[in-house]
């Protein structure tokens, strides 16, 4: 049992270890448009005429002052909002609009700005519910434990554990979440998204409310996890330090339209973006 | 009981049941021994994706061979050192007789120290080799490593993060291994003939002691000391090939090196390394080692959780819990040394076995333990009784680096709080004019690393080593160790000070975590105590007391006066022992922060640094011993957990204490016959 469990991932992290690979080799294709959003609630234009792609392998931070429409983006994006006009494109389709279905079964997964978690069920079975999209087995196989509903939840249970032992959380294994503190919990929701083998990771505010300890905790996970699983990440926060730091393009918005795109030293550059963060006056 | 008297017999113990250490007298050779008899049986676990992974002894063996072979092709050669840093994991184990198979010398480093610590171990032993755990270790390296020009390889054995370093001296140890491979194809007999060209006599490893002053010392031990130490240990306790022991003590650290490599390879038995540092009391339950070794500390912190949790169940669970603790602390202990106990309090202990302690043991993991030791600091009396008189047979052990560990050993059935034991098989003790503990035994160090100054002034020309620590042996052959001898003090009146003695008695309360006492030359006894954030946390809770950091929690009056009452239960104490009833404490302040081995206050093995501290905390002790001032303000340095520093300022309130009446007296006749 433990040669066969230890062998393929040995092998595998073998493998990825002989070629050092730099960070800009990674970055690829283009695999989501956003195109032309405009989202309004009622009468208030939450996005207007809003676009931007994102590529595969890269951090690409979404930012702006508060009420910005940051959230809104992402919302649109994983189709729990659907926007008046525009739509998004997303390794190779167009959806107008995104609806969360398509957006979950196409492998983008997110975290909440509040966490969204089963605070009764333990991290595991928290971290599990990730997995729920790659079940394929039949209620009757998945209730008795056999056939399919036995070697899936073996092999969901094992990537899970992959995931908790490279969260670092294996301490709280079996603590339901709701007794862990905010930064564990924070870090249990990325998790979850995890569990899912995300294309694209919507990470909405990780680090609200954090101290700085926790904070570099975090940047280091979200550093990790674009560099070992080579997943996309999409990312919205306050902070600037972890902004400038983490990603490698940055859009910014203001009062729902599009001020600046580029990498972290165009966008500290731009007169545009020091003035919204100045208080300049809008006209 | 004249000062040369010598305790204890030279003469080493035989077990049959133990490999022929004079044919196998290197781990490599023992290593070969293992594999060969006890092929399949489990030589090391680890806790990996939440399942208990093993690998048997001849998997062990074709690994290091491997390992070694490919070490080899990155140049590691006879007479080089290789530095170790990184929490319990196999294949750090494994690069310990990897070394020693091709004759290079292990010299493991305290994971936590930060780089600074880490540079003057590495650069002192020349360290030509670094085999490290995670990018956190890599990192530290690379950071200090212009200051280290002689190192020039590093191997790492997690490859998270470290993936993109491009450097060319980093190596994974997949690869290596993998290299090694390559390599054993080739030469087949490679690896025979390097472990066959070492014997006993050579030098096995150098463990760098964390040292209460100066820099660390590099003790270079031989395989004849590591082995015949642990050798005679295992035969005294009878340990074989089915027992099993949690590795989760620092590697750096004598003592794991000896229960948890030495005596594996001796008695051919398995260890287990946790699944990380923070899940160690969940593998514990679940692994059930029969030999454990924990240092006082670790006991404490068992027993503050268990009184903590118990303050939180139903008041019927409280009250049964109570009354069986209170009947195991009335004959478990007399039950446990095998001395006639009333049959219907056997009976009674029994039920209590069933209903309490045989849960309770479960819960910490503990029932399977057959030997128990407790090293490095003396134990407080009644946590030492507690777990004793729950049927667990913890027994104290009194050891240093210098020793490869063992110089007492407490005997199955001689067991008694005050006392660290009888002589270990092999080992001799004197006693010096002083009042120093002087050990001779095989285990007794080759030299100090490059430094035979040191060397000279700890071993005399007839082989004995000065402990450094004050003692007597009893008329039963029992060694007692008052203190550090340079601690042991005097108070302006004449009474003796010991002032571990004390805070050990002020930390038995589980609301005190740390204390540091003061007495030396001066008028009486004051202290600076540490509360313990968690069962202080838990009680304020409780009380709907809020705070918003230890700074504040310690500055609260309610917690004051917590603590004054258990200084004053403290001073009662004291003042019953004719030795010691001069020293009660008169005044003491609740330090605002919490003793820490990165501001330099502890060392690493959590021992107080008492010059230090007394240096640094000036103004609080010069406002202890001023009967005027109310409070004293402090501000000191402090360090946190990412190396940034910081200053922190607080104001502490000094509180009185009251002070008994010694029980004869004798205190006063001291004085007055000064």
């Amino acid at each position: 049992m433990n040669d066969s469990a230890a062998q393929p991932a040995e092998a595998q992290d073998a493998q990825a270890a002989a070629p050092t690979v730099g960070k800009q080799n990674r970055i690829g294709e283009v695999i989501l448009r956003a195109e032309n959003i405009t989202l309004r609630f009622g009468g208030v234009k939450a996005l207007s005429d809003i676009s931007f792609d994102i590529r595969r392998g890269e951090v690409r931070s979404i930012i702006g002052p508060n009420g910005a429409g940051k959230s809104s983006m992402l919302n649109v994006i994983n189709g729990f909002y659907q926007p008046q006009e525009g739509g998004i494109w997303f390794m190779g389709k167009t959806y107008s609009p995104m609806r969360p279905h398509h957006a979950a079964s196409n492998g983008i997964a997110r975290t909440f700005q509040n966490i969204a978690l089963f605070k009764g069920m333990s991290t595991l079975d928290n971290i599990m519910t990730g997995r729920i999209l790659k079940q394929k087995a039949s209620l009757i196989e998945q209730a008795f434990y056999f056939g399919r509903g036995r070697s899936e939840e073996i092999e969901h249970r094992e990537y899970v554990e992959r995931v908790i032992d490279f969260l670092e959380i294996q301490a709280v294994r079996k603590t339901p979440v709701g007794r862990l503190p905010y930064g564990l919990q924070k870090r249990v929701e990325l998790g979850r998204a995890l569990a899912a083998e995300p294309t694209l990771l919507l990470l909405d505010e990780p680090m609200a409310g954090m101290n700085l300890e926790e904070k570099e905790d975090m940047s280091r996970f979200i550093i990790d996890v674009n560099e070992h699983f080579g997943t996309t990440i999409a990312l919205i926060e306050h902070d600037m330090g972890v902004v400038m730091d983490l990603s490698d393009r940055v859009v910014v918005l203001d009062y729902g339209s599009k001020l600046a795109d580029g990498t972290p030293d165009e966008v500290r550059n731009n007169q545009a973006v020091i003035d919204a963060y100045l208080g300049v006056a809008h006209d | 009981m004249s000062a040369s008297t010598l305790y204890g017999a030279a003469e080493m113990p035989r077990a049959a049941h133990l490999p022929d250490i004079d044919q196998h007298d290197t781990f490599p050779k023992l290593l070969r021994y293992n594999a060969q008899k006890w092929g399949d049986r489990p030589a090391m676990r680890e806790k990996d994706l939440g399942i208990w992974q093993s690998w048997s002894w001849s998997e062990v063996k074709a690994e290091i061979d491997r390992y070694a072979a490919g070490m080899s092709a990155l140049g590691l050669a006879r007479g080089d050192r290789v530095a170790i840093i990184g929490d319990n994991r196999p294949r750090l184990y494994w690069t310990m007789c990897m070394a020693q198979t091709l004759g290079a010398v292990p010299v493991p480093v305290y994971q936590d120290s930060v780089a600074a610590e880490i540079h003057f171990p590495l650069e002192h032993a020349e360290v030509r080799f670094a085999v490290v755990e995670d990018q956190e270790q890599v990192d530290k390296l690379l950071s200090i490593k212009d200051r280290l020009p002689m190192l020039q390889t590093i191997v790492y054995d997690d490859e998270r993060g470290v993936r993109d370093y491009s450097h060319d001296f980093l190596h994974a140890y997949e690869e290596v291994v993998a290299r090694g491979a390559e390599k054993l194809k080739a030469e087949p007999g490679f690896i025979d003939a390097e472990i066959d060209k070492s014997k006993g006599s050579d030098a096995s490893i150098i463990p760098y002691t964390s040292g209460t002053t100066g820099n660390p010392k590099g003790v270079v031990l031989s395989f004849d000391n590591v082995m015949k130490a642990a050798y005679a240990g295992a035969s005294f306790e009878g340990l074989r090939e089915t027992d099993e022991c949690l590795a989760y003590l620092p590697m750096a650290w004598i003592g794991d090196h000896i229960f948890s490599y030495a005596q594996s390879y001796v008695c051919g038995f398995c260890v287990a390394c946790p699944e990380s540092s923070d899940t160690v009391l969940t593998d514990l339950r679940e692994l059930g080692p029969s030999y454990f070794f924990a240092p006082p500390r670790m006991f404490e912190n068992l027993l503050t959780t268990v009184m903590i949790k118990m303050e939180d169940a139903s008041a019927l669970k409280r009250k049964i819990f109570h009354y069986f603790i209170g009947h195991a602390k009335r004959v478990g202990i007399d039950i446990l040394n095998g001395r006639p106990v009333p049959f219907a309090d056997k009976l009674k202990y029994g039920l209590g076995e069933l209903l309490i302690y045989g849960p309770l043991k479960n819960v910490l993991g503990l029932t399977r333990v057959r030997i128990g030791y407790t090293a490095g600091e003396a134990i407080g009396p009644d946590i030492f009784d507690f777990y004793r008189s729950i049927g667990i047979n913890l027994k104290q052990l009194y050891g240093s680096t210098e020793a490869a560990v063992f110089v007492t050993i407490q005997p199955d059935g001689e067991v008694y709080d005050d006392t660290v034991g009888t002589p270990a098989p092999g080992v001799e003790i004197k006693i010096a004019e002083d009042g120093e503990v002087l050990f001779r035994s095989p285990g007794v160090f080759m030299e100090y690393f490059k430094n035979p100054e040191a060397t000279e002034k700890t071993k005399t020309e007839d082989g004995f080593v000065l402990t450094g620590d004050a003692g007597f042996v009893d008329d039963a052959g029992h060694l007692h160790i008052i203190d550090r001898a340079k601690d042991v003090g005097k108070l302006n009146h004449g009474g003796l000070f010991a002032p571990k003695y004390i805070e050990n008695k002020l930390k038995f309360f589980p609301n005190i975590k740390e204390a540091v006492a003061f007495g030396h030359e001066r008028d009486y006894c004051a202290a600076f105590i540490n509360i313990d954030l968690e069962a202080v946390g838990n009680w304020a809770e409780r009380n709907n007391l809020s705070y918003a950091s230890y700074q504040d929690l310690s500055s609260r009056k309610e917690v004051y006066d917590i603590v004054q009452a258990h200084v004053a239960q403290v001073n009662r104490d004291l003042s019953k022992e004719e030795m010691v009833a001069g020293s009660q404490i008169k005044r003491f302040i609740l330090l605002p922060k919490m003793l820490d081995a990165d501001d330099g206050e502890l060392t690493r093995t959590s021992k107080v640094r008492r010059s230090f501290i007394a240096e640094k905390y000036k103004p609080l002790i010069d406002a202890l011993y001023d009967p005027s001032a109310k409070t004293a303000s402090i501000s000191s340095e402090i360090t946190f957990e990412d190396g940034r520093k910081g200053v922190l300022e607080a104001d502490c309130a000094i509180y009185d204490v009251e002070t008994f009446e010694s029980a004869g007296h004798s205190g006063e006749r001291a004085a007055a016959a000064e």
